[in-house]
């Protein structure tokens, strides 16, 4: 589908697929297949917009009031024919480019699960103010701000927020998707090889929301079960009273695990049997003076 | 006594809020200081303050906008210079700060600085071009104004007592709910933008009456200028769209004030119906400010190419289905939220198809030009400026628009390259092009060429230095907002960025340079016709400036470009029309009903957001009985007699004269050509 137009595109675009973190050096999937329609997309779109360019500088100079060779057409204000074409010309695209659409948003639905032979391993999210939990459900264990998964197989995040809207993101990896209190979004990733890739929130969550990042290790199927299993011999257990520690506001955590997940945390945090995270007990202006500002 | 109003309010802790608050609020007492020891404050109270002149209101607007513009850049700088230094580092704003900067940014740039601009400009141009004496409400639009810049105060006075909102320029709750947000930084937002969006609903009210009723005779809609055209368009998405935002922010409040849900975590609230319902408003707000950037584009291209507006019906046509569309589209805002594949797919596809009316625009400002003979005065390099940089930005907006590939830009620095791309090279340089096309039509007089052409490229320059890198960076997955960062890959693109803005900078430079320059040699830059840029629609056919009641005679409209039309006649005839029967003028009188109004609603925002509810109460009721005794007025309207009429369009008559004279003798070809 790579038109004639895509030739200074990839000029423009390799240099940035080699650097290592860009989305266009996608290392799954679900990342490529993004990555593969946003660059079809473009090529198709510049296919229009380098001979529009063109023209508007060619005639703005061309047609300048010193060159005497341009000739004056002071009566040439509508013709039919280029009117159809001017109206047919981006109609045209956009039907194209709607299809492409259409298509890609049905096969690339962050719902819709990979396929793949094994079954993916189950990741719940949820994101607090300002760090990342990591529950594994299927596992019994979780890590805050670090996510291990296997490499070459399906992640399944199911996601949610104990507070405020943040956005769960890869960028190698593929797309984003937004954790929201009270509701669960899902998502399907996959790493292909093994690796250490950068995760962020993409979602202004409040002044800790720099340091809401994290590092996915992507890793053989073996690591990560000794991770599993190193991970559930230390570190505290997260049971109801830790959650609610956990969900205070607090910046710049550094990574750690626990050991055991009280069963059904996630589903308790989604259905609001534990009350969303507290935020600031005071802001400028805003002490507890109100009778429901601060905790 | 004073609510939640203490000594605290006052940012003591955090030196640099305090030493910028401190040096505003100097300048603004040195400069009210100097209006009263100067002896200038009968003369602005008579002639500005309370005057309902659509032309002094317009120019008024201009003025906030451009000192807003100021502002809104300061804190992009800020912005720029923190993240340049926030490598691995805290840099020197620390996130409480910075949070501020970057919501008070959108919100500066987007309501006090894009908007005061492009409703300034409508103001000043609009009736002169439909041939009118001015809009429909006259007092009501100096309301308007005073509304808009009590929405300015507001913000304003957050930066020295309190704070403003931590929570991005739209407030997206369950953030800016009071659980997270206690401080009174989101109820400054909420109170500048629910009073200054009635006086821009009441603008749209007024603009649209305008347009719609009052034109001057034989001006049918088929004949009005493009720019008409697109303020009609733009008034109309104001009159929809602003209630939208009006109802969400007043949810939002009594959320705050009373305990309702309608958007908290608790109770049933859902944060995601406020995203909803804010783009609702905020996509044809993008419309509401391009709109009329397009029309001040394509009256430039149109005057400067000494042409008429090519394919003009199919201008109308883009204009009014942008203008619905743009209703249409609003889900692309948060493709990430979790919408289904059908849902998405819809509205990436509705957004696409917007382009398709730009795309018509563009191709018809192209073939304007083609076969014209084009000036390149400052107006119209600003229109190439544009047409080149929008139509880069509008692709990597249609790109935003295809939902798998938002999935990996949504909220990055993409995004943010993305919307200033079609800000600033839309919005922005429509402003500029409109403000140095008109300039000489307000104050007689040009503006410097030299500098405006300098700020020109230095703009143009500036801007692809600062925002390419950022389009890089977003490529690269930086995300917006950050306040400090750890990826190196992202450094090198940030510090160019800086580097745009050192660019940016000069240009500002050179824009205050320019009107400083031309202020001071105004008496070269005269002009003296009415009739600077060889112009083609009915404002050019009064005197720079013009007098009060416009036109001396209300002009016969027979077709579209009358004012061209008038000059033609005059050129081939060699002689001007015959002078009219000059009548007595009824004019409304000034009036300080939206001064005090606008006083009134400042110290009521102002009560509301630190909870002194007597003041508030005061504030209303004072606001309410200003309007009463302005209901209640006995005189209405002066009259300008006939003579003196008589006597101001007869100096007109003289210069035009001269002009046509001139005419005679050196443009003899120039003349035969354009018959």
């Amino acid at each position: 589908m790579r038109l004639a137009a895509a030739a200074p595109l990839a000029a423009f675009c390799l240099p940035l697929a080699g650097c290592s973190g860009s989305v266009l050096d996608a290392q799954g999937p679900i990342g490529a297949a993004n990555a593969k329609i946003l660059l079809n997309a473009l090529a198709i779109m510049l296919a229009i917009v380098v001979p529009t360019l063109v023209g508007t500088l060619v005639f703005a100079w061309w047609f300048r009031a010193s060159n005497t060779r341009a000739s004056y057409l002071p009566e040439f204000v509508y013709s039919g024919r280029i009117e159809i074409i001017v109206w047919a010309i981006p109609l045209l695209v956009i039907l194209f480019l709607g299809g492409v659409i259409w298509i890609g948003s049905h096969q690339l639905d962050p719902f819709r699960p990979i396929a793949a032979q094994s079954k993916p391993t189950e990741v719940q999210v949820v994101s607090l103010d300002w760090k990342w939990l990591f529950i594994y459900p299927d596992h019994g264990v979780a890590s805050v701000n670090a996510l291990v998964v296997p490499a070459g197989t399906p992640v399944h995040f199911s996601l949610t927020s104990a507070s405020v809207m943040n956005m769960f993101f890869v960028p190698q990896l593929g797309s984003m998707i937004a954790t929201m209190n009270g509701m669960v979004t899902q998502l399907h990733l996959q790493a292909d090889q093994p690796g250490e890739f950068y995760g962020q929130s993409a979602q202004y969550s409040g002044d800790g929301f720099s340091d809401m990042h994290f590092v996915l290790r992507a890793v053989p199927q073996d690591t990560f079960a000794q991770w599993v299993s190193t991970a559930r011999q230390a570190g505290p257990a997260l049971d109801r009273a830790g959650y609610s520690a956990l969900s205070r506001q607090g910046r710049n955590v550094a990574p750690f695990t626990y050991r055991a997940v009280e069963p059904n945390l996630f589903d308790a945090v989604v259905t609001q049997q534990i009350l969303p995270g507290p935020g600031p007990s005071a802001g400028r202006g805003g002490a507890g003076v109100h009778p429901r500002g601060g905790q | 006594m004073l609510g939640k109003l203490t000594w605290q309010a006052i940012p003591w802790d955090q030196p640099i809020p305090l030493i910028a608050g401190s040096a505003v609020v100097l300048m603004v007492f040195a400069v009210v200081a100097w209006i009263i020891i100067a002896g200038h404050l009968p003369y602005l109270w008579r002639e500005w303050i309370t005057s309902v002149d659509h032309k002094r209101i317009g120019v008024m607007y201009v003025l906030l906008a451009l000192v807003m513009l100021l502002r809104g850049f300061v804190d992009a700088i800020m912005m720029r210079s923190q993240q340049a230094l926030a490598f691995h580092a805290p840099g020197y704003l620390p996130p409480e700060h910075y949070d501020q900067i970057f919501s008070a940014h959108g919100t500066i740039m987007i309501f006090f600085a894009a908007m005061p601009l492009m409703i300034g400009l409508m103001n000043f141009a609009v009736p002169l071009q439909l041939g009118v004496r001015d809009v429909a409400f006259p007092t009501l639009n100096a309301t308007s104004f005073w509304l808009t810049a009590t929405g300015a105060l507001l913000v304003n006075i957050s930066l020295v007592v309190g704070e403003f909102a931590r929570t991005g320029w739209l407030v997206y709750p369950p953030l800016s709910e009071l659980n997270y947000s206690p401080g009174v930084g989101v109820d400054y937002y909420v109170w500048a933008l629910l009073i200054s969006g009635i006086g821009t609903l009441m603008t749209g009210i007024n603009f649209v009456t305008t347009i719609l009723k009052i034109r001057a005779p034989g001006m049918s809609y088929m004949r009005m200028t493009m720019f008409c055209w697109t303020a009609l368009a733009a008034n109309l998405l104001i009159v929809a769209a602003f209630p939208i935002l009006t109802a969400t922010l007043a949810m939002l409040t009594l959320d705050r004030y009373a305990g309702f849900h309608f958007f908290t975590n608790e109770a049933g609230g859902n944060m995601m119906m406020f995203i909803n319902l804010i783009w609702a408003w905020g996509h044809p707000e993008v419309y509401i400010l391009v709109l009329p950037a397009f029309g001040i584009f394509s009256e430039v291209i149109s005057t400067f190419s000494g042409k008429p507006l090519f394919g003009y019906r199919s201008m109308v046509a883009a204009t009014l289905f942008i203008c619905l569309v743009s209703f249409m589209v609003w889900l692309h805002h948060f493709f990430t939220m979790g919408a289904g594949a059908d849902v998405n797919a819809f509205f990436g596809i509705s957004t696409s198809i917007i382009a398709v009316g730009t795309g018509v625009k563009v191709y018809n400002w192209m073939f304007t030009m083609y076969g014209g003979r084009i000036r390149f005065a400052t107006p119209m390099l600003w229109s190439v400026g544009f047409m080149v940089t929008f139509v880069i930005g509008g692709m990597t907006g249609v790109l935003l628009a295809v939902p798998p590939a938002d999935f990996q830009l949504h909220n990055s620095l993409f995004l943010v390259a993305h919307f200033h791309n079609v800000i600033i090279g839309g919005v922005i340089f429509a402003g500029f092009a409109g403000l140095t096309y008109w300039f000489p039509k307000a104050f007689g007089f040009r503006l410097h060429e030299g500098w405006g052409k300098a700020a020109f490229w230095l703009s143009l320059i500036g801007f692809y230095v600062t925002f390419v890198p950022l389009y890089v960076a977003g490529l690269l997955g930086m995300t917006r907002r950050l306040q400090h960062y750890e990826v190196a890959a992202w450094r090198p693109w940030v510090l160019i960025a800086g580097l745009g803005i050192v660019v940016m900078i000069c240009a500002a430079a050179c824009q205050v340079a320019q009107l400083a320059v031309s202020i001071r040699r105004r008496d070269q830059l005269r002009d003296e016709t009415g009739d600077p840029w060889d112009g083609r629609s009915l404002e050019w056919a009064t005197a720079s400036p013009p007098p009060a009641f416009n036109f001396a005679v209300l002009p016969q409209v027979y077709g579209e470009e009358p004012y061209w039309g008038i000059k033609r006649r005059a050129i081939e005839t060699q002689q001007l029309s015959a002078e009219p029967q000059y009548e007595p003028i009824e004019l409304p009188r000034n009036s300080p009903t939206g001064f005090i109004t606008a006083f009134f609603c400042t110290i009521t925002g102002f009560a509301l957001i630190w909870h002194i509810w007597w003041m508030m109460a005061l504030g209303l009721v004072a606001a309410y009985a200003v309007f009463v005794w302005f209901a209640w007025r006995d005189v209405e309207e002066y009259v300008v007699p006939a003579e003196e009429v008589a006597r101001l369009d007869r100096e007109r008559r003289r210069a035009r004269e001269e002009w046509l004279a001139q005419h005679a003798r050196v443009g003899a070809t120039a003349a035969g050509a354009t018959a």
